[in-house]
């Protein structure tokens, strides 16, 4: 019996079940739980912003020009007068919505995709997955700036493009689930009792899936709002009037030699919210254990 | 002189959940060329004792609370990590469970058997590989020069096992520890491994320790053996004196386990013996009785209430029992 | 081994083909031509540069042309820049590319790897936490952040390094390739990091120590071999996602490569220039991937031995 052996038998006799362990390790990884108070702190932030900016969006102020952060305005201002803090606040909105509603995209279309060919198997899964697997190779990058330029810069367009991209990841792992846990012997002993399979599917194979899910959609949400950004400062994303996280910095880093707070504050933010999504799902993936597609 | 004494070894594990007493005070000693069995059920701390001869327990969360273990004039648990390496693979030797995991699955068979003369400077890589040539040849592999270049895939888990021996044996070391060599074999394959390490004891010279759940194994095979119990020492002296008398209930528990081959199958079975209950959770090792008593016929208060003591025996035998005269 | 390279090949090909279809469509479906940005032009000459460029004749017509000059390796005349044809503009900024690009990968790999085996060697301790916490900052930091704070900070306070430009002034490719090669250097470091701890936990690792090994020879002869395959297999996608990266990259620094001029390409509507260069850069990810693939497979001596074996 191996040392680690000994340690999880130790750590086993005292756990219950599957969730209530996650919950547990969760609670111990510091990083873990910090990232998840502070992107539930920023998602606050963001929702209240109405009510709680400091100046309205569009207040602009032209003789104050760029000013470094004062009493008045906490951030400093941009070159318009505009109140950097104000500014920050309405583009998380706009960045951490797309993060989610991309993501959530992705999400539906992939679980969904991934569920049908794990559990059909067969032709049907043959099929399906070679669809995935060749628009795996295709270069995305190219592609959604292509669609941008192309189409306008449309926010949903924005939103299905990312969508699009992202949700094959997402319905490889689903189906490999599904695939696996199909086949296990649960599953075999539910059949043998007389389930049926809505209740199988539903009691025994949903439940046991989600682990990896949640993981790979909190990794997936920075990785989205990543490309947002990337695609705003090329000019191709988010456009005035509306702003993002990604455009701040792409005008803080026109103007950043005279006034490198408009770099820095919302680099800031958007670092910030990044490291909390990343480092919560790196906890999430410790907790439930999960392993990639090793599984 | 024995070859190697051990002497009061105790080892812990220290987890956030609890310190488990994995070993506790175990005394035994190895005589030159002989072939010493260590017999347990899983978990009764066999290997980890093994283990901590040659340094291989990670300290934390392993810590070794006690204990001496005496060869070749040095103390084994007091030496520093260089020394220890210098003895790994050359004086004392090791072979494991699993053969299918132990060998590296990316590099070739030759590479890695010839690591262990070169690593301890005995030999150039040109003498190291005629040396293991000579060696897969003893162990029963066939086409060794073609073996040499294989990759541990292409072979099965009982060659590859005969590789782990030779890889053990090839720098010639005076004791090899084998820690459960045949348990993820099949039967068959078992038997061809126990012979060859039996032959290889009597060509090299080298002792054994065979670490084993297989009573019938340590029948056959070993001169002395150690029953472990939940991280203590039950018995310990001569297998044959120990096998017609055993003296701790628990190693007579076990060589009644062996279920018997009936000849005339007309003749009325015997129900499989066993010994009831189960071994003590981790959490509880290390307490101040016997912990064998749930599960004993013999058990008096006295055994709930305070731990064993020492008996001997003629020969060298030794049971940890406080009833093991009524046996 | 043959037969898997041509597999490989023979699902590329298909793959490529929807790359240049899908292209082709798309910025032909989009609304405004090359030529309707330009000042009042009369009717008459945008219909003789459109008949000029083949633009007149009917969609498929184009797609079926397109195809034929794509055999014979041309990539047709750049529409924004008279005179001069995509292959040339292509194999201008190429060469600045792959040169960035490797500079990258090369900090990305030595970087990445360093650090992710140094983690792994004893994990859960400080020794784990400074580089996984720094790989971490590369993952979030995006480059066009990173760049021009590295920027500001070593090109303007300090004034130790270019701010911009190519092989103009001493030491202005630094800035550049670290920037690209930052998140890369980031994912690596995880990756070999898990690889190493997954193989450190195995049981040979256990049997070499047990031979006497020294720990430094454990971990560079036995344990690398399995460890860094994570790291092999992740160069394909690295490298398209370099090529992606080098897009920002050479916008911040005024580098003239190829991802500049796509980006250029694509706010002009240049329309043999933007396929020309998706065509070009997706052909070159394929392979990339491809070559990734079968290094990784080879190096894992069972797959090998399948391979040769259905050679």
């Amino acid at each position: 019996m191996s040392t680690q052996d000994i340690g999880a038998i130790v750590e086993a006799e005292e756990g219950a079940s599957l969730w209530n362990d996650a919950w547990l390790r969760l609670k111990k990884n510091r990083a873990a739980v910090t990232g998840g108070v502070v992107l539930v702190v920023m998602v606050l932030l963001v929702l209240l912003t109405p009510w709680i900016a400091p100046y309205s969006y569009e207040a602009q102020n032209l003789d104050l020009g760029a000013t470094p952060p004062s009493a008045a305005h906490w951030l400093g201002t941009d070159i318009f007068g505009r109140d950097l803090l104000t500014q920050i606040l309405y583009g998380g909105r706009i960045s951490l919505a797309v993060g989610f509603i991309a993501t959530a995209v992705a999400l539906v279309i992939g679980v969904t995709w991934g569920a049908v060919a794990g559990y059909v198997g067969g032709r049907v899964d043959s099929m399906m997955m070679r669809f995935v697997d060749i628009l795996y190779a295709l270069p995305f990058m190219i592609f959604i700036i292509l669609l941008m330029v192309v189409f306008g810069r449309n926010i949903l367009l924005l939103f299905l493009a990312i969508g699009a991209v992202e949700w094959l990841t997402m319905a490889r792992i689903m189906r490999t689930q599904v695939q696996s846990l199909r086949q296990q012997e649960f599953v075999e002993a539910a059949v043998s009792l007389g389930l049926a399979p809505a209740a199988i599917i539903f009691r025994h194979i949903i439940p046991n899936a989600i682990g990896p899910i949640i993981v790979y959609t909190t990794l997936t949400i920075p990785s989205v709002m990543l490309l947002e950004a990337f695609l705003s400062f090329l000019g191709l994303g988010i456009q005035p009037p509306q702003t993002s996280w990604g455009l701040l910095i792409s005008y803080g880093a026109e103007t950043m030699e005279e006034y490198p707070w408009l770099l820095i504050f919302p680099g800031a933010a958007l670092t910030i919210t990044l490291f909390s999504l990343n480092f919560l799902g790196d906890g999430l993936r410790d907790a439930l254990d999960v392993r990639g597609s090793k599984d | 002189m024995s070859l190697l004494t051990v002497n009061d070894l105790s080892v812990s594990f220290v987890t956030r959940n609890g310190t488990t007493e994995a070993v506790k005070n175990v005394s035994f000693n190895v005589e030159s060329k002989s072939i010493t069995a260590i017999i347990g059920e899983s978990g009764s701390g066999k290997s980890v004792s093994c283990y901590a001869l040659l340094g291989l327990i990670p300290q934390p969360p392993g810590r070794v609370d006690s204990g001496t273990a005496e060869f070749g004039g040095r103390d084994l648990l007091s030496l520093s990590e260089r020394e220890l390496r210098g003895i790994r693979g050359s004086d004392i030797a090791m072979i494991f469970q699993d053969p299918m995991t132990c060998l590296n699955p990316y590099m070739r068979i030759g590479e890695q058997l010839i690591e262990p003369l070169i690593v301890h400077g005995v030999a150039n890589k040109e003498a190291a590989t005629k040396r293991a040539v000579e060696l897969l040849d003893e162990v029963g592999i066939q086409n060794p020069e073609v073996a040499m270049q294989a990759y541990p895939f292409e072979f099965s888990g009982g060659m590859r096992q005969r590789v782990m021996i030779a890889m053990a044996l090839i720098a010639e070391p005076k004791l090899l520890i084998a820690d459960e060599p045949t348990t993820a074999l099949d039967v068959t394959v078992q038997a061809q491994i126990f012979d060859l390490l039996s032959d290889l004891r009597r060509q090299t010279g080298a002792a054994i320790i065979l670490i084993t759940h297989d009573m019938g194994a340590v029948a056959e095979m070993a001169e002395r053996m150690i029953v472990m119990y939940a991280g203590r020492k039950a018995e310990f002296g001569p297998v044959d004196q120990i096998i017609n008398h055993p003296r701790h209930p628990y190693t007579k528990g076990l060589i009644s386990c062996v279920p018997h081959i009936v000849s005339d199958m007309t003749e009325e079975r015997p129900d499989l013996v066993e010994v009831p209950g189960i071994v003590p959770s981790l959490k509880d090792f290390g307490q101040d009785r016997c912990l064998f008593a749930s599960r004993c016929t013999y058990v008096t208060d006295k055994c709930r209430a305070s731990r064993p003591e020492e008996r001997l025996f003629s020969d060298g035998q030794i049971a940890d029992c406080w009833h093991a005269e009524d046996l | 081994m043959v037969r898997f390279i041509l597999w490989r090949l023979l699902q590329a090909i298909p793959v490529i083909f929807v790359v240049i279809t899908a292209t082709f469509f798309l910025v032909r479906s989009a609304p405004g031509g090359p030529f309707d940005s330009e000042k009042a032009v009369l009717p008459e000459v945008k219909r003789a540069l459109e008949a000029q460029y083949k633009l007149d004749l009917p969609l498929h017509e184009q797609y079926v042309a397109y195809l034929g000059d794509l055999s014979s390796g041309d990539l047709g005349p750049s529409f924004k820049y008279p005179g001069r044809s995509v292959n040339e503009i292509l194999s201008s900024g190429l060469p600045v590319t792959a040169e960035l690009g490797l500079y990258a990968l090369t900090f990305a790999l030595f970087v990445g790897v360093l650090a992710g085996v140094f983690a792994a060697l004893k994990p859960n301790t400080r020794q784990d936490f400074i580089p996984m916490g720094m790989a971490m900052i590369g993952i979030c930091m995006p480059s066009f952040l990173l760049g021009p704070l590295l920027v500001l900070v070593f090109g303007i306070y300090l004034d130790w390094l270019p701010i911009a430009g190519w092989g103009d002034l001493p030491g202005d490719k630094i800035l550049p390739s670290i920037t690209l090669g930052s998140a890369y250097a980031a994912y690596i470091a995880r990756l070999s990091r898990a690889g190493m701890l997954e193989i450190l936990s195995q049981d040979y690792i256990r049997t070499a120590r047990a031979k006497g090994l020294p720990e430094w020879q454990v971990v560079t002869q036995h344990a690398l071999r399995g460890g860094l395959i994570p790291v092999i297999a992740f160069l394909g996608p690295a490298f398209a996602g370099l090529l992606a990266g080098s897009f920002v990259v050479e916008t911040i620094f005024q580098i003239p490569g190829l991802g500049r001029f796509y980006v250029q390409a694509a706010f002009n509507r240049d329309y043999t220039m933007i396929l020309g260069t998706t065509v070009f850069l997706s052909t070159l990810i394929v392979f990339f991937n491809l070559i990734s693939d079968v290094i990784a497979a080879w190096l894992n001596p069972r797959l090998r031995a399948q391979f040769k074996g259905g050679a």
